[in-house]
């Protein structure tokens, strides 16, 4: 019974949390083995080392499996999969672009998103944008598998596995990288965030969203969106917090101007407190608030980031 | 080129969600049914390659129930110009795993050609975000998932994706199988000459068993249940109020 686990490696660096949540959700299947795939990866191998729950680490280095394209990447997992009953990753884009291409190399059903493991072929997942939750039970040999990160908690830390070097099988050639286009942010990760603020289509624009911005700032939280507002062009597509976006689960969530669609309620609803502030004293949001503040937020959210700290 | 967009019936987004009472699925009986939103996008973009002289012909593909033809005439009613129908199942609440529809779609890919396989990231209902990527593992393709930027160049596509940390832009040999993310186009609506044109264009219809498709499913659904409800919480008068409310509760 082992499993392997692909961690979330961006430009050779580990992204801990999310890597953490999936060991943390995956420890229970078996002898966790980390895979770290990069241009550069060896960093990101001795921080995943560190993982509480990780027996063993493989760091793979090599041009053709930098920017995280999906087909060389899931050809050297494929390489690997032998050893393995489970392969599972955190469920970000790059594990959600990667893992059913994996599946279908091995010819058995992927499962994506999964908020809960029942037994080590038994797993619940969210459907009908968190409407429902499915309990599955997979007949599959392999099972492939990415982890919804925020109903897990992040697993601690140990003192270091060992590191193995692998190599990286031959690369197909298929797609080439051509640039990233990442906001560069002194705020938390929207995703592992103790508290987010997200501001809706009530904001009105892309200017307005400095209010936000203000509001996050001061309580060191990171900025959210619904999908309206990024569809409006009032905030980028990485913020967006939804069944299609980020789901997001911290401390305190403040959705600010949000009616609260059920794609967006999806990907906020399992935060601990959540504060609503909207004149429309009907939204749904309401619904899930904790406590709700009708009001103008371009009266409440400046006296909001004045009262706060 | 010809285009492939492979669309799919789902619970239209607007319905609200039951559960049935034994725990056995979510309630489709009698219920809206609507092309999937994702894949409503892919067609559009398929129309717009067409409209820009990239692509001669597109091709929309449904797999599941017969009634999937009534989503496939939306297709064609938007300007997709046939349709290939795969009756894969009987009742409207089985749903057909990505991998088995990954499966007959590249029996398909390998009859009709086309030099670009267009779909929707993710179904609404089951919301796997897998079929795409299955076609182009099955097939030995390139991938580019969640597209929110597509730009054809001879035998490349130039594709924005939207990602984690924001947008990342890979080149892509074609043929391809791109996935589309919500900020790609906004699909149009099929007008009414063009809903009545619609019912005169070619539809083939076929079985999985023509393809040679076994499409029973691997993962067996134990339970369906309803989500933790929230209790609802209070409404407060000011801010004040809720900076102490906030404090009582240790969230600031």
């Amino acid at each position: 019974m082992a499993v392997l686990l692909l961690a979330e490696v961006n430009d050779g660096e580990l992204a801990l949390d999310a890597t953490a949540k999936a060991v943390a959700a995956a420890k229970s299947l078996g002898d966790v083995t980390a895979l770290c795939v990069g241009a550069t990866a060896a960093a990101a191998a001795e921080a995943a080392a560190k993982i509480d729950g990780v027996s063993k680490v493989l760091c793979a280095e090599d041009a053709g499996l930098g920017h995280r394209l999906a087909e060389a990447t899931a050809a050297l997992i494929v390489s690997l999969a032998g050893d393995y009953e489970h392969i599972v990753a955190p469920a970000t884009t790059d594990a959600k672009n990667i893992l059913p291409r994996v599946a279908a190399l091995l010819d058995v059903m992927v499962l994506t998103d999964v908020s809960g493991v029942v037994d080590g072929a038994t797993f619940e997942r969210p459907i009908y944008a968190g409407n429902a939750i499915q309990t599955v039970k997979s007949s599959d040999a392999t099972k492939v598998i990415s982890f919804r990160t925020s109903t897990f908690d992040a697993a601690g830390e140990q003192a270091a596995a060992p590191v193995e070097t692998i190599s990286a099988t031959e690369n197909p050639g298929l797609s080439e990288w051509v640039e990233d286009k990442v906001a560069a942010s002194d705020r938390p990760e929207l995703t592992s965030a103790g508290v987010v603020v997200s501001g809706g289509r009530g904001v009105g624009s892309e200017e307005n969203f400095a209010m936000i911005e203000a509001l996050a700032d001061k309580l060191g939280a990171a900025v959210g969106a619904s999908r309206a507002a990024v569809d409006s062009g009032f905030a980028p597509n990485d913020w967006q917090v939804g069944q299609t976006g980020k789901v997001v689960a911290p401390e305190l969530y403040i959705a600010i101007g949000i009616s609260g669609a059920i794609q967006h309620l999806a990907g906020m609803k399992d935060s601990k407190v959540i504060v609503a502030i909207n004149k429309d004293e009907e939204a749904p949001i309401f619904q899930v608030a904790d406590f709700g503040l009708v009001a103008d937020l371009f009266d409440a959210v400046p006296e909001l980031t004045e009262k706060l700290g | 080129m010809k285009v492939l967009v492979p669309v799919k019936r789902v619970i239209d987004y607007n319905v609200k969600v039951r559960v049935k009472a034994d725990g056995s699925g979510v309630d489709l009986a009698n219920v809206k049914m609507s092309m999937n939103p994702f894949d409503e996008i892919a067609v559009e973009e398929a129309i717009r390659l067409k409209e820009a002289g990239k692509a001669d012909e597109i091709v929309a593909v449904s797999i599941g129930v017969k009634q999937s033809q009534e989503t496939l005439r939306t297709a064609l009613a938007m300007g997709a110009d046939r349709a290939i129908l795969v009756v894969a199942a009987d009742d409207v609440h089985t749903d057909i795993e990505p991998l088995a529809v990954a499966k007959i779609l590249a029996k398909i890919v390998e009859e009709e050609q086309p030099g670009l396989v267009l779909c929707g990231k993710q179904a609404i209902d089951n919301d796997m975000n897998a079929t795409g990527q299955m076609v182009s593992a099955l097939l030995g393709w390139s991938q580019a998932t969640f597209a929110s930027k597509l730009d054809i160049e001879g035998d490349a596509a130039t594709v924005t994706r939207e990602v984690d940390g924001g947008l990342q832009t890979i080149k892509v040999k074609m043929p391809a199988i791109v996935t589309v993310d919500l900020r790609l186009n906004e699909p149009r609506y099929a007008s009414l000459p063009n809903i009545m044109k619609a019912k005169k264009k070619p539809m083939d219809e076929k079985t999985a068993a023509d393809y040679g498709v076994d499409v029973s499913p691997r993962l067996e659904v134990v339970k369906t249940s309803e989500p933790a409800e929230r209790a609802a919480g209070i409404k407060v008068g000011s801010v004040d109020e809720l900076v102490a409310k906030l404090k009582e509760a240790g969230a600031v």
